[in-house]
């Protein structure tokens, strides 16, 4: 592919065992996927719902087949659907990109029961992995460190405060069923612990019907920062680290590789780490582990792992050089990890910024609708992944996401100026996008720094929606 | 005289706040000026389908969970 920097794969690799790929999903991700599998010399068939027949995956695509109505639960939500589908097409082995399907262990054992091979980790390990107190124990087994918190849930405001006295204020007052950040609340004090206990209570019944409460300790202004692993069931490597600190409403944003403000030696405690919990779970295929970093202290704390490749997955390829969907096949084809740890170099440095149909001008308001007309950076300015050509109508049933835009340079400032000339290269029309919140990100002396943490973007908005320049 | 509720963006229309939850309106029921009637998700975004008019709910057109465009009638009003 021309935006690869550089092919570090050796020349001579195992003959491909996939035929016949199936996608079960859509968007830039299903172009993505659909490259990687010509590379490798797969026929592709790609999954669309009545809305999708026209995407640029389904053109691209050897074969199409249609799952159903446009909403997600009528078609790439919808398993049964999706197994007839792939019945149908005779494909050997499913990709399930991102989101949809990609992480529902149900799925994958009725596709492995199909004698089916699913490009992604066994059903065991995602179930395992999807679940925080398992996943959590996992890490805490691999001495991996995680946030510290209560062991299980806390009955009252006293059993609150003994677990926060052996924590550390501030701490978080989660709830058992919450999740995406909802029921949150910080307490910065005993006091004000023993008040908030029974507010939280009584919202996370009336919420979530699950009064059930925990705690965590409050990391304030933390960088979300995450590694990106290969594993073939037995043996793990790392492709270093990614920063994510820009998000909006739990959104990742803006993502850069390496994640410049860690020093040498934790980013090397970072990346084992990482390794050391794939290996523990047997790891297959792509996966990332998200941590929160305290810079303030230099501890970082494993959160999550997510058992798929992920949305930033190109930042990693561009400083490493390595195709992560071309390794996904190679590995759910059964080729044993051709890399050694020292094979795997970070070079330069890379950043990716997201493009929604959304309008930041208006709240993010979604902004589907057809693209009039589209000019792309030159493909040595930047490297742009996406669903769109001219004439492509965006439909409102999916993600806003519609491409990303991927600068590399031979050090963070390099790839600032590249950044630059990247959003100026890019020109949607037709419909609304966030090219100008990244044109306004840019010049945010913040930014430019790499000063900033997972709040810093809500709280930069709201400056300046109270203080338009 | 016969009136329409119209969706206001394009995207899938929901009858319900959450599954789990009545609906919002009910055919037969009365319904005020600037109520609520459903929801529609576009892009993960959620915005509420309103009543310019207050009436009675003689028929949704649409099916919940059903994709819509934008102006396309959801219910028909008296």
């Amino acid at each position: 592919m021309p935006w690869m920097r550089t092919s570090r794969s050796p020349s001579s690799r195992d003959p491909m065992t996939i035929k016949t790929l199936f996608i079960a999903n859509r968007g830039e991700i299903a172009v993505r996927v659909i490259r990687a599998a010509k590379a490798l010399g797969i026929r592709t068939v790609q999954a669309a719902s009545e809305a999708d027949t026209d995407m640029l995956a389904a053109r691209m695509a050897d074969q199409v087949v249609v799952l159903g109505g446009a909403p997600a639960a009528q078609s790439y939500l919808n398993i049964p659907a999706v197994l007839d589908a792939i019945r149908s097409s005779g494909a050997d082995a499913v990709h399930p990109g991102y989101g949809f399907l990609s992480e529902n262990a149900d799925f994958v054992e009725q596709v492995e029961r199909m004698g089916v091979t699913f490009v992604g980790p066994t059903a065991e390990t995602i179930r395992k992995m999807g679940d925080k107190s398992a996943a959590r124990a996992e890490a805490i087994a691999a001495g991996v460190p995680v946030v510290p918190g209560s062991t299980g849930d806390v009955a009252d405001a006293q059993e609150a405060q003994a677990v926060a006295r052996e924590i550390g204020y501030p701490v978080m007052i989660k709830a058992r069923a919450g999740g995406g950040g909802r029921g949150i609340r910080i307490a910065g004090s005993a006091d004000e612990l023993s008040s908030l206990i029974p507010q939280a209570k009584a919202e996370a019944r009336a919420a979530f019907g699950d009064d059930a409460l925990y705690l965590e300790r409050y990391i304030p202004r933390a960088r979300h920062v995450e590694v990106q692993v290969l594993g073939d069931g037995e043996r793990v490597l790392h492709l270093f680290e990614r920063e994510c600190s820009l998000q909006r409403k739990r959104q990742k944003v803006w993502e850069e590789a390496p994640a410049a403000a860690l020093p040498p030696t934790t980013r090397e405690a970072l990346c084992e780490s990482a390794v050391a919990l794939a290996t523990r779970v047997g790891y297959r295929g792509a996966g990332t582990l998200e941590y929160l970093y305290d810079e303030g202290t230099g501890a970082f704390f494993f959160i999550e792992m997510n058992t798929r490749i992920q949305v930033e997955h190109p930042v990693t390829e561009m400083i490493t050089g390595i195709d992560l969907v071309q390794a996904q096949l190679r590995i759910a084809g059964g080729e044993k990890l051709w890399l050694s740890q020292r094979d795997i170099q970070a070079k330069g440095h890379a950043i990716e910024v997201r493009i929604n149909a959304e309008n930041p001008d208006r709240m993010f308001m979604p902004s589907p609708g057809t693209v009039s007309a589209l000019t792309v950076p030159h493909e040595d300015v930047a490297r742009f992944d996406t669903m769109l050509f001219a004439g492509y109508k965006v439909v409102p049933f999916y993600d806003s996401l519609i491409g990303k835009l991927i600068v590399y340079g031979r050090d963070r400032a390099d790839a600032l100026v590249r950044l630059e000339a990247a959003l100026d290269g890019l020109q949607i029309e037709g419909i609304a996008t966030t090219r100008s919140l990244h044109k306004a990100l840019l010049g945010a002396p913040d930014v430019r720094a790499g000063n900033v943490h997972t709040t810093w973007l809500e709280d930069w908005m709201k400056d300046r929606a109270s203080d338009p320049k | 005289m016969s009136k329409q509720v119209l969706a206001p963006l394009p995207g899938v229309f929901y009858r319900r706040p959450s599954p789990a939850e009545p609906p919002f309106a009910e055919e037969g029921g009365a319904i005020e000026a600037g109520a609520t009637i459903g929801l529609v998700e576009v892009m993960k975004s959620f915005y509420p389908v309103e009543a310019v008019e207050g009436g009675t709910v003689v028929k949704f057109l649409v099916a919940d969970g059903d994709a819509v465009d934008a102006d396309q009638p959801i219910a028909e009003l008296t």
